[in-house]
This record gives structure tokens, C-alpha cells and sequence, in this order.
């Protein structure tokens, strides 16, 4: 089977106003060539074909749908998920990793670079690069260095080398600033593997389409299994690539309701959270137009969440537009409401979820009791949570 | 700008334009070095503070994040700007977000107003934006355009399409910032550039030092010193900024008295 991507290209690299390619003039000819590259790929079968043995032999896909069932008893619905937990390295992020590593092959690009929050899509990165014999720099925000010592030295080990950032705020927002001067510098010889559906064009509609894996699959397991498609489907939104890549599977189904959950941190009204479409403003941040937290000067705010991977004060271009469009609702859960989220599920279903998927079982659980009958309700459980389990130990008191 | 240039061309002139962030290292003393770099300069390049100067190296970021914790604004900018009264001709170099967030044309009118000649947006590449490029066109202000040795010649033509004021020349791949030495191959990236425009060229990005600023301007038309004069600035302050900019001019106009 051939799994290549059934979704639309951007047009002229954006979504509606949103996307495009705000960079130096020196990057430009360097996403030239791989929206080039990409566009060709997308129409090689052989190109998908070698990324699905991977995404079977290495990673472990097809992943599978697990039934919830005393959460569904808990919330009054069918809770099914899709367990991108399983893959390898534990999250979504390296059926990303992937295809771009194939990319960077095919440009005879060796060095690889790419940015990171919690580690997860820098681990992503590593494992790809050292499959491959690719070289490979993380950028990683000086406070995330200390905060997930346990994924810095898993690079380490896959043979990256992880520069920790200690400009601006120290955290995803800068790393990925230090990425992208990096890339300036070596473009030649650079392929910069961006993790989430942000950048310039062509990389948030080249990252969707490499996770609308996950939302293919869900589809037809679901159909298979149910004989009928979901109520609604739920994601945790921070730059979005896990959630552009369940929707992917269903934004031609305009019966199936889809629900982003952003980071509302310690409250919206506090400033203090990573809620980008709900409590943000267009802006151009890391080489597009998006929703974006800014100030009333339109300098850029940190963000905040509990969680690495959602405290991102941008978002893919793509969330913008959808959101514009009300084809996704979005919604948004606490700190504390992911806290107890998180406990919930490892208590009820045998799983240790990501901070970050957690949100959006905060949301699934927030809406219990008004869940129309026999409803089916598939979450993307986008990682696992064991990189957590320090952190999470610590804010319940009880350091281990 | 266009009388400034044919100014400098008619004096066999080689323009020095120095880069300066707005706020940095204070206001007071940020007003001081526009006015002290007016006295030895051509062209003033104030720069817009922006939480993420991803184009820039360590030096402008430092200044960047002095300045904004400052309270440096875009509103600020041009108030430093109108309260300086500089005779010169200005360019303000910014970020593409500020200035959206401020209002395309709320800025374009209020910067008009204050006689600021050009703009340059480090983020925004030819055909990036066309409605904001648009915009600036029909503003009394240059739309700037920056060239990179990476810009292919079949770009060349269009990324220099309605290129106004001058052509800053980017000379090395990479953020700003000083370094040892020149990019090989300058000679003819200036000769690729000069066969798709008929605009000045400016060259920027690692000129440190008088030698290598009378490299540059025995091709180029102007030389653009940014980190080394920011660094100077925040460690020697105004007068060290003075003497640096003043022993780059006396370079340039040592090329002319040996040329």
C-alpha cells in the first residue's frame, strides 16, 4: 500500500493569509529547493513506499486503537485511542523525522540540525540521524537542558550533540531561533528538520502531511472496528503536528467534530499559559504568519504551560486558519486540569500519557455527561508520558 | 535617498553607514551615537528591538534584549528618531512584526512624517509579502532589499523588482556579526549584483575593522558596520563609538586618496 498524502498543497505556501515564508533572503533559495524536492516526492510512489517500510520496521506503525473503557464510563462516551505512544522513541514526533531524514538524503544533505523543547522531537532526531549516519545538532533552551536532563543525554548517547540556547527567554521559542541562525550559516550543507507544522513554506504542509499518517490509520481502524466514524476527535494543540495529523484524516468529514486543547497554563486570564489561537493575535513568528502571543508591541510573550512540548507562544499556520474557518474548535485546559488528567488516565487505563496529550483528556473529561448516545470519541494520545514522571512527582509534593 | 547617493558619487564617496539599535545601551546614550555617527557618517541604519532576532548573531541580540528591557518600542524608535533632528538620511531596519502589529501604514505615514528615508525588513524577502511590499512603494520611503550570496541569479532580477535607495549586499552566509576575515568571492557577488541593478551596492555583515572596510570599498559603493560599532558602543561607549566610526571614514578616504 502506498500511502501517500490525499490532502491539498497550500497555495502559493499559504493558508489562506496565514503560512508563507517570512526569512532572511538567505534561506529563501535553500526552500526553493526543498518544496521542490518535496513536491516531487509527493508524487513518488517509491518515495512513500520506502518511508512506510520504515514507518513499519523501525517505528512499529501501524499503531494500534485502544478502547478507554472506564474512562468512557467515566466521561458517558466511547473513548478510543490512538496510540501513537507506541511508536518508537514514545511520541508521534518521528514519523516526522523520517520523511525528512529521506528528504535530506535525497538533497545529499549530511548534517542535520533541528530544535527542541522537552527532547522529544530532538530524541525523534537523533534516533533518524544515527539510523542513517547522519550528523546531528539539537538546539535546546538552557532551562529545558536542566529541566529534561534524562532526554539530553539520550541524544547524547544516539550521538547528537545538544547545544543548550541561553538567549531570550532559554526555552523552544530561542532554541529554535538558534536553529534557524544556524541554518543561515551552513545552509549548504544543512538540512534543518523543524519538529511541529511552523516555519516557513514548505514545512508546515511537508510535517502534515508526514503525520496525516496518523490520522489514515485511525480512520480506517476506526471504520473497521465501529463500522462508523467518530463523534469527534481530540488533540492537544502547541505548534499542532499531531493534531494536523489526526485531522488530516477526517477534515473531508464534515459530520466528525474536531477539538484542538491548548495549554491554558495558570489560567488565560492570568498571561501566563501557551493559548495561541484562543488568546492571540496574527503575527509573523519563525518564518510565517500565524496566531501568535504578542505584546502591544508586538514583541513576542514567553509562554507557559506545565508541559515542554505545549509552551510555544506560536502555532501552525494551518490551526490558523481552521480556526478561522470554525472547521476545529479550540479549546484550552489548565496546569492543573492536565495534572489531574494525567493521573486519571494512568489510573483508569494502564497508561502513563504525555503532560501534553494530557489536555486533551482534561478536555474529554471536562465535557462528561453531555456526550450524545453511543458516541465515539478518538484522542490522539500523542506520547508517552515517562519523561514526566519527575516533573509531575515534583509538583504533587513528592519529589522521586 | 537618491540625492545623498548621487552626492557620494559625485565626491567619489564611499558611504559609511553604521547600524545602531535603537535604546541601546540607554536612550540617552543612543541618542548620543546617532548624533556622534551623523558627524563621520553617510546613511544611519536604527534598528527596530525584537524579542527574536533570529537574522542576528550574539552581539545584536545582547543590544536587542538591553534595549527592549529598557522599554525600547517601535513608538519609542521613532520618537528616538524625530528627537535626534539627524540631517542625515535614516533607514529603519526591523523586524516584519512590530511594524505589522504597529499598523503598515500607520508607521509608513508617522515615519514619512519624520523624514525617515528607507525601510529594511530583515524578514521579509522579495515577494514574501506583496501587500506589505506594496505598501512601503508607495510610501515616501526605500524599500530596501537585502541580497545574499545564496540568491540564485535567476532570483536576482526579481528579488531587485521595485528594490529602491540601495542594494544591501548580505556578504557571508550567516547571522551578524564581526569576523576575522571577508567572504572569499565578494568581487563577484558585487559584480552580480551590480549587472541586475543600477542602484548602489552596500555591503554588510562581518566588517570590523578599517582593513576591511577598504576592501569592500574598493568595489562597493557603501560599507555597512553593524555588531563591530555596537560592541564598541556597549563597551567604550560614545566617544570609543566615535573614534571606531571615525578610523573606518579616514580608511575609506584613504582608498579615494590612493585610488
Amino acid at each position: 500500500m502506498v500511502i501517500a498524502p490525499s490532502s491539498e498543497r497550500a497555495v502559493a505556501g499559504r493558508f489562506g493569509p496565514y503560512g508563507g515564508r517570512y526569512v532572511p533572503e538567505t534561506l529563501v533559495a535553500a526552500l526553493d529547493d526543498l518544496a521542490a524536492l518535496y513536491d516531487a516526492a509527493r508524487d513518488d510512489a517509491a518515495f512513500w513506499s520506502e518511508l512506510e517500510s520504515l514507518l513499519a520496521e523501525f517505528v512499529g506503525r501501524p499503531t494500534p486503537l485502544s478502547e478507554a473503557p472506564r474512562l468512557g464510563a467515566e466521561t458517558g462516551a466511547t473513548v478510543v485511542l490512538k496510540r501513537e505512544d507506541l511508536n518508537h522513541t514514545g511520541a508521534h514526533k518521528i514519523n516526522n523525522t523520517i520523511g525528512q531524514a529521506l528528504l535530506a538524503l535525497r538533497m545529499g544533505k549530511r548534517r542535520i540540525i533541528a530544535e527542541t523543547g522537552a527532547g522529544q522531537h530532538g530524541v525523534a532526531t537523533a534516533t533518524v540521524c544515527a539510523r542513517f549516519g547522519l550528523e546531528c545538532v539539537v538546539y535546546m533552551g538552557a532551562e529545558d537542558v536542566a529541566r529534561q536532563k534524562l532526554n539530553v543525554y539520550r541524544m547524547q548517547l544516539l550521538g547528537a550533540t545538544v547545544v543548550p540556547v541561553e538567549s531570550g527567554t532559554r526555552t523552544l521559542k530561542d532554541a529554535t531561533n538558534e536553529a534557524l541562525r544556524d541554518w543561515v550559516a551552513n545552509v549548504p550543507t544543512t538540512h534543518y528538520i523543524i519538529g511541529s507544522v511552523v516555519g516557513p513554506d514548505p514545512f508546515p504542509r511537508m510535517v502534515r502531511d508526514f503525520q496525516s499518517v496518523i490520522g489514515r490509520e485511525a480512520r480506517a481502524q476506526l471504520l473497521a472496528r465501529y463500522g462508523r466514524l467518530p463523534h469527534t476527535v481530540v488533540a492537544c494543540v502547541g505548534g499542532g503536528s499531531n493534531a494536523m495529523g489526526i485531522f488530516a484524516g477526517f477534515l473531508d468529514d464534515p459530520a466528525v467534530r474536531l477539538v484542538g486543547v491548548e495549554a491554558a497554563g495558570e489560567g488565560i486570564s492570568t498571561g501566563h499559559h501557551s493559548a495561541t489561537l484562543s488568546a492571540g493575535t496574527p503575527g509573523v513568528l519563525h518564518g510565517s504568519m500565524s496566531y501568535l502571543l504578542q505584546d502591544a508591541d508586538g514583541q513576542v510573550m514567553p509562554a507557559h504551560s506545565v508541559s515542554a512540548g505545549l509552551d510555544y507562544p506560536g502555532v501552525g499556520p494551518e490551526h490558523s486558519q481552521l480556526r478561522d474557518s470554525g472547521r476545529v474548535r479550540y479549546e484550552s485546559a489548565t496546569d492543573a486540569e492536565a495534572l489531574d488528567a494525567f493521573q486519571a488516565v494512568c489510573r483508569l487505563e494502564g497508561i502513563i500519557p504525555a503532560l501534553e496529550t494530557a489536555h486533551a483528556f482534561a478536555w474529554v473529561r471536562r465535557e462528561a455527561g453531555r456526550w450524545p448516545a453511543g458516541a465515539i470519541v478518538l484522542v490522539c494520545l500523542s506520547g508517552r508520558g515517562d519523561k514526566d514522571v519527575a516533573h509531575v512527582a515534583a509538583l504533587l509534593g513528592d519529589p522521586v | 535617498m537618491a540625492p545623498a547617493w548621487a552626492e557620494l558619487a559625485a565626491r567619489d564617496r564611499t558611504a559609511l553607514i553604521p547600524y545602531l539599535t535603537a535604546g541601546y545601551p540607554s536612550l540617552d546614550a543612543s541618542l548620543a551615537a546617532l548624533r556622534a555617527a551623523e558627524e563621520v557618517c553617510d546613511i544611519l541604519e536604527v534598528g527596530v528591538p525584537f524579542s527574536d532576532p533570529l537574522a542576528d548573531g550574539p552581539t545584536i541580540q545582547r543590544s536587542t534584549f538591553e534595549a527592549l528591557r529598557r522599554g525600547m518600542t517601535l513608538a519609542g524608535t521613532l520618537a528616538l528618531i524625530e528627537r535626534a533632528r539627524l540631517t542625515k538620511p535614516v533607514v529603519v531596519f526591523s523586524y516584519l512584526n512590530p511594524i505589522l502589529h504597529y499598523g503598515v501604514e500607520r508607521f509608513l505615514g508617522e515615519a514619512a512624517a519624520l523624514g525617515v528615508a528607507g525601510l529594511l525588513l530583515t524578514d521579509l524577502p522579495a515577494g514574501g509579502d506583496p501587500s506589505v511590499e506594496s505598501l512601503v512603494r508607495a510610501s515616501p520611503l526605500d524599500l530596501i532589499r537585502l541580497v545574499a550570496p545564496t540568491t540564485r541569479p535567476e532570483r536576482m532580477t526579481a528579488a531587485l523588482e521595485g528594490a529602491e535607495g540601495f542594494v544591501y549586499l548580505i556578504a557571508r552566509l550567516g547571522v551578524t556579526g564581526a569576523s576575522a576575515a571577508l567572504a572569499e568571492g565578494l568581487e563577484q557577488s558585487i559584480a552580480r549584483v551590480r549587472r541586475a541593478t543600477r542602484l548602489p551596492v552596500a555591503v554588510g555583515f562581518g566588517i570590523s575593522t578599517p582593513g576591511q572596510a577598504r576592501a569592500v570599498a574598493a568595489q562597493a559603493d557603501g560599507v555597512v558596520v553593524g555588531s563591530a560599532l555596537v560592541d564598541v558602543l556597549g563597551t567604550g561607549g560614545v566617544d570609543a563609538a566615535h573614534a571606531f566610526l571615525s578610523s573606518l571614514r579616514e580608511a575609506l578616504d584613504h582608498r579615494m586618496a590612493t585610488a
